[in-house]
């Protein structure tokens, strides 16, 4: 903050003191509902702001050197923020995995109850954790391959302070039972319309940080990037269309009806998936891996084949969350067909990946942060390879509301989402805090591994009792009766039930490893002088060794 | 007209089909238009210059 001009301390303060009126106005309105505690919150959190803003008001204004470097303190704050929704996220994850196997873990209160805490759980690690690791990254990005400055200095704050109150709203909402019972939209609509302010703000800061670019080409991350921000915003808006009960009621009712709300809701939550889970971390791996290792991605023109590949089938994809239901058949051919497709630019970005690292696996053998981005790179295409075989309809007849889809989805989640995520920060804290290296890179390695053997038995457990759950529904006796109850199979789930909450605790405690390790380097780890050791050497680029660009 | 059920299908199965391939084929020309390439590969390699400032 201490970067701020006169002029943007003033608009900040103008900023938060409307917030502090609307918490006001909404504690008011809401006084018999819970919306009026979360009046209570945007007062207290903005007021927290606006304090912070008000001990440097008189400050000396920044001089014009600011310029000739990038902006990355809203980076670092986005950062750590990353890492306190990844542990609070995953905390709760262990916790909701933990009563499914011992279900008096609900302690019989409301607010810890399975269905409170589980879009707790979801909101926090998709949007808190998965959120602000894509906005911090994307800031860090664009700068450096725009070779630009981000374009003013008060925006970037709002994007990120605005997101995590978002965030903060939505996740204090499900405690208290508040919800639109929409899988990944849960958030009631205040809330939603405040994203949609953040949103645009985000929007605009980063195509005008494009718009100051220095390079004649926009480099593909930032495509990637681009693709998520807008495509979010579009599927935010559309899904979430809703008329509250009054303005003091958090209850609202959206204006979908029937099948058209069910198909509204899944091609939302399919894209969200596509554009929140994919797009964007699509674009951490095409800058930080061959960042760190040292190499131009194997096939420019392939990762724009694969671009387009993705943005335009994976809007007609939705539909095979709702095969067999009462969508016309059509639609969900439709569906069916598009996912099938879908392989190919998938599998076209994973073998981009590993292709570029094709050459340098001794850099992958002895660095555990370039392992991450390979692992990464791997469960994506596992994850895309099953995802593509679920959507078959017969197939989806076996797995669908089974803990199969669940194993899917943290394939995707732990082992291409979280990696990719720590093996960009492993990457971006020692660069953006001009540090020569990790605190430590041994407990790089140990997070490593938890977090490989913690996916892999999280997936194998899910894989193993979701094909067992789906064979048991549907295994007839000669005289055609069901031979399994539903309670028979919950009962065969128990053991795997605790293979994955291990799993998952061992997950948990690879992110606070990681948190410990970004906290020490900041504190203790010396400013680097020169080039840094914990980066790979150079020699793919300036070197000996030859790569597919030269 | 009235916007229906078979007006959806009209959309989706002719013209959807139609503005896809017509932009896939957009996409691959776009891709290996020749005078592309040192854009392209410019950028593949342009990532790594070492100073970590903003050119002016
Ligand atoms: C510490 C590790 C984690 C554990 C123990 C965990 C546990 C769980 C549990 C128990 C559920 C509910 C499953 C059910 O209803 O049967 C769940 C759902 C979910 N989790 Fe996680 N999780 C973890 C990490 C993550 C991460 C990092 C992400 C995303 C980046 C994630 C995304 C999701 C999603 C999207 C769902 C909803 C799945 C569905 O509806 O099919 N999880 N998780
Ligand atoms: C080619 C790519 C992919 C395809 C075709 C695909 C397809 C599918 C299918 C068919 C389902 C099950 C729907 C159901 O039976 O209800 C599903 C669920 C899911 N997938 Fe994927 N998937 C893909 C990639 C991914 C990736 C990379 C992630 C990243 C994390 C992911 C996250 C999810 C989530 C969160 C769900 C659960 C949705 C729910 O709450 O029910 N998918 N996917």
């Amino acid at each position: 903050m201490g970067q701020l001009t006169t002029g943007e301390r003033e608009f900040a303060s103008v900023i938060l003191l409307v917030l502090m009126i609307l918490g006001i106005a909404m504690a008011a309105a809401g006084r018999f509902d819970p919306m009026g505690v979360h009046g209570g919150m945007v007062f207290l959190y903005s007021g927290a702001l606006l304090w912070w803003i008000l001990t440097s008001f008189f400050g000396k204004e920044p001089d014009a050197s600011r310029f000739s470097s990038y902006y990355d303190d809203p980076i670092k704050v986005g950062v750590a923020l990353t890492l306190f929704w990844a542990v609070f996220g995953m905390f709760i994850g262990v916790w909701a995995a933990a009563q499914l196997a011992w279900p008096s873990l609900n302690f019989d209160t409301a607010w810890s109850s399975f269905g409170r805490i589980r879009p707790a759980h979801t909101t926090g690690v998709i949007f808190g954790f998965g959120g602000n690791a894509l906005i911090a990254t994307s800031f860090h990005v664009v700068q450096r391959t725009s070779r630009a400055r981000l374009a003013d200095q008060l925006s970037p704050w709002f994007v990120i302070f605005g997101y995590n109150l978002f965030c903060l709203i939505a996740v204090s909402g499900y405690f208290m039972g508040v919800t639109q019972s929409k899988e990944y939209a849960e958030a009631e609509w205040y809330a939603d319309i405040w994203l949609v302010i953040v949103w645009i703000a985000y929007f605009v800061l980063f195509v005008r940080t494009l718009a100051r670019r220095k390079e004649p080409h926009i480099y593909v991350a930032n495509w990637y990037y681009l693709a998520f921000i807008l495509v979010v915003a579009i599927l935010h808006i559309v899904n979430n269309l809703a008329v509250p009960v009054s303005l003091g009621n958090a209850k609202s009712y959206t204006v979908w009806s029937g099948v058209q709300d069910a198909m509204v809701q899944w091609w939302y939550g399919h894209n969200a998936v596509a554009f929140f889970l994919t797009a964007g971390f699509l674009g951490m791996l095409y800058y930080y891996l061959p960042i760190r290792a040292q190499r131009p991605i194997f096939s420019y023109r392939l990762s724009i084949l694969s671009f387009w590949g993705i943005t335009f089938f994976y809007m007609w994809a939705g539909s095979h969350h709702l095969h067999y239901t009462a969508l016309p058949l059509w639609v969900q051919n439709l569906g069916m067909t598009f996912s099938v497709m879908l392989l190919v630019p998938s599998w076209a970005s994973a073998g981009n990946a590993l292709l570029t690292l094709n050459g340098a696996w001794h850099r992958v053998r002895d660095d555990a942060t370039l392992r991450f981005i390979m692992m990464a790179a791997f469960f994506y295409g596992l994850s895309t390879f099953e995802g593509s075989f679920m959507a078959i309809r017969p197939v989806n007849s076996l797995s669908h509301y089974t803990d199969w889809t669940v194993g899917h989805v943290h394939a995707g989640a732990l082992g291409w989402v979280a990696m990719i995520t720590f093996g960009s920060f492993y990457t971006l804290v020692p660069s953006i805090w001009k540090r020569e290296r990790m605190y430590s890179s041994a407990l790089v390695e140990v997070h490593f591994w938890l977090a490989v053997i913690g996916t892999l038995i999280y997936v194998f457990a899910m894989w193993n009792s979701g094909i067992i759950q789906g064979l048991m529904w549907r295994t007839y006796s000669p005289d055609n009766t069901l031979v399994y109850s539903f309670v028979d199979s919950l009962l065969a789930m128990y053991p795997y039930y605790i293979a994955r909450a291990f799993g998952g605790l061992l997950f948990l405690i690879g992110a606070i490893v990681a948190s410990f390790n970004i906290w020490m380097t900041v504190r203790t780890v010396p400013v680097a002088v020169q080039a840094s050791s914990d980066a790979p050497l150079p020699s793919g680029i300036y070197g000996a060794t030859t790569s597919p660009a030269e | 007209m009235d916007f229906d059920h078979e007006t959806m299908l009209e959309l989706s199965k002719v013209w959807g089909l139609l503005y896809l391939i017509l932009f896939s084929v957009g996409v691959v020309v776009y891709t290996f238009w020749p005078s592309n390439r040192a854009r392209f590969d410019r950028a593949q390699t342009e990532i790594f210059d070492k100073d970590d400032t903003p050119w002016r």
